[in-house]
């Protein structure tokens, strides 16, 4: 298998505010086998979204593996509450873009 | 496989509710899939009007971010309807924010839809949310712990004095308590989108965790079906055994993927939901499709609380907010526009000294939208916008503040730039008055005897 984008492998990949404090990405997957592979392969770990998002582990407040849904789930402690004067996302739904260009390996 | 939920009814002892809508007022409701959802034997039709991804100006500001006309069109549908078929009408969080004002809007727009169309008498309840800053100051005094949710700290007295509009967050018991007083159409004021649905289910006599669990998947309308499509009707039904819910809309199904999905929507955490009362625990449950386009949930849990907690939302204003725009084209411009910026924002402090506003840039094109969270920052594009916003006291002090922010790039002394007439680029040559800049001061909860303690409830005729 070769290496692929998420853009590709996910059903849905999104940004989108959970309260006033934090933001959450969902990525969706159409079958068990690909959610798995994604899984395995790491690129969406605790330690591979601090790397991506550049933060530290601390604003990371949950990290889960949704079986029902086949989704991985994370969610990101904002540093400002939303809609503050400066804060350019007031719905927190821009915020994945990063996510699309990560590459899965076959 | 079995007969749609849509035409029959799936047991003896159900409770079926039609969601038109997940946040009334925000676009208008589609007529469509509501008028078959009316025909579909609902026992009652419910909506949530409220959110807060508006931002926290609306509550500041005590305002609606949702037209008039959006919201008299969604509950005029509504309550002909409901009036029509002898069903109760439920709307929680009225008007975004859920303050009393709004509340009143709500039952005043009730009673005005009730002249015009000459409906028959019927009672309509509804009950307050907001909470006088000086209520809470005192439990504070007595030492009272205001906790602080996701990661923030327990209010101070300084953060309190600093917020304009306090509400609190309701449970199902005042809506309980105005379907017990006879209401026919009951209007909330801020209230948990789930404890809407739930409170009917409750009061009828299902399972606390089922009829939780009902709330959370219908509060949302047709975002747990798909394809993706918004304001459009759902119909839910719970039994003594499980939860399902249907898509109205004929294009939409409601899958196992489209139902478990929405119960990750806007969450932190996909397995728990706090209402005032305890927590819903999602952890179990089970998902299946129960006919084409019906899922069938069971399986959730409900631990009722050990203290009660109620959950506060507060915001407060910063000041008068003015904005600018410029745009940059020069590549070596474009590679130092820190420098430019802090040019600016030192013009401002010479002007206007240290503190007493606030400026703010956003680059777009380099991390306009992302900011800190961008990984590409480092590679801005090969023009930029740059949106100046200056908070101050006084319109007078904003306007000033941003014209000199935005202005002063103009000006920005680069050792080696080519450009010597301009270091930016206006389309418009001055600064817009914008809204009032708010802030969310108060994300936190409170301990509560009893539910319904906070939460007055009115019972009135209505009707000719």
């Amino acid at each position: 298998m070769a290496t692929e984008r998420l853009f590709g492998l996910a059903k849905t990949i999104r940004s989108k505010n959970a309260g006033v404090d934090q933001i959450t990405f969902d990525v969706v997957f159409r079958d068990r086998a690909t959610y798995e592979r994604v899984l395995r392969s790491k690129v969406l770990s605790k330690e591979a979204v601090c790397r991506i998002f550049r933060i530290a582990p601390e604003r990371i407040t949950d990290h889960v593996e949704f079986d029902p849904a086949l989704a991985i789930k994370f969610t990101i402690r904002r540093l400002a509450p939303s809609g503050s004067p400066g804060d350019a996302d007031m719905f927190g739904s821009q915020q994945y873009g990063p996510l699309l260009d990560v590459e899965v390996p076959g | 496989m079995s007969i749609s939920i849509q035409h029959r009814r799936s047991a003896n002892q159900t409770l079926r509710i039609v969601c038109p809508n997940g946040h009334l007022g925000f676009a208008p409701l589609k007529t469509g899939s509501f008028r078959i959802g009316l025909g579909s034997d609902p026992d009652l039709i419910c909506a949530d009007s409220g959110s807060c991804d508006i931002g926290p100006g609306p509550l500041g500001g005590d305002i609606s971010s949702s037209p008039i006309a959006w919201q008299t069109h969604d509950l005029e549908q509504m309550l002909l309807g409901a009036r029509r078929l002898g069903v109760p009408m439920i709307i929680g969080s009225a008007g975004d924010t859920g303050t009393d004002s709004r509340v009143d809007l709500f039952v005043r727009i009730i009673q005005e839809l009730v002249c015009r169309h000459q409906l028959p008498k019927f009672r309509i309840g509804w009950f307050y949310s907001e909470q006088a800053q000086s209520a809470i100051a005192a439990r504070m005094q007595t030492g009272e712990t205001i906790a602080g949710l996701d990661g923030r700290p327990n209010l101070d007295a300084e953060t309190l004095s600093a917020t304009d509009r306090i509400v609190a967050v309701a449970g199902v018991h005042p809506f309980i308590a105005l379907l017990e007083a006879g209401a026919d159409v009951i209007i909330g004021g801020r209230s948990s989108d789930c404890a809407i649905f739930a409170a009917p289910a409750i009061r009828a006599g299902f399972p606390d965790a089922l009829a939780y669990y009902y709330g959370k998947i219908l509060e949302c309308a047709s975002f747990c079906a798909e394809p993706y499509a918004g304001k459009e009707s759902v119909l839910g039904e719970i039994t003594a055994e499980d939860v399902k819910v249907t898509a109205l809309l004929p294009a939409q199904r409601c899958t196992v993927a489209s139902v478990a999905g929405h119960a990750m929507y806007e969450r932190s955490n996909p397995f728990y939901e706090h209402v005032l009362g305890g927590t819903l625990d999602m952890s179990e449950c089970v998902y299946e499709q129960y006919d084409e386009r019906t899922c069938r949930v069971t399986g959730p849990r409900f631990l009722p609380a050990g203290e009660l907690r109620v959950k506060l939302e507060g915001a407060g204003k910063v000041g008068e907010r003015y904005i600018g725009m410029a745009g940059v084209r020069d590549p070596y411009t474009i590679a130092h526009i820190d420098q430019v910026i802090q040019w600016a924002r030192d013009q401002a402090r010479e002007q206007h000294g240290e503190g007493g506003y606030e400026l703010h840039y956003t680059v777009y094109g380099r991390d306009g939208v992302m900011g800190e969270l961008e990984p590409m920052r480092d590679r801005p594009g090969h023009e930029l916008c740059v949106m100046v916003q200056a908070i101050a006291p006084t319109k007078h002090l904003a306007e000033e503040v941003c014209m000199t922010g935005l202005r002063q790039m103009f000006y920005a002394r680069l050792p080696q730039v080519k450009g010597t007439a301009g270091g930016v680029a206006f389309a418009v040559d001055e600064v817009l008055p914008a809204s009032p800049a708010y802030r969310w001061t108060i994300n936190h909860t409170m301990q509560v005897d009893d539910p319904l303690a906070l939460f007055p409830t009115h019972v009135t005729d209505a009707g000719v």
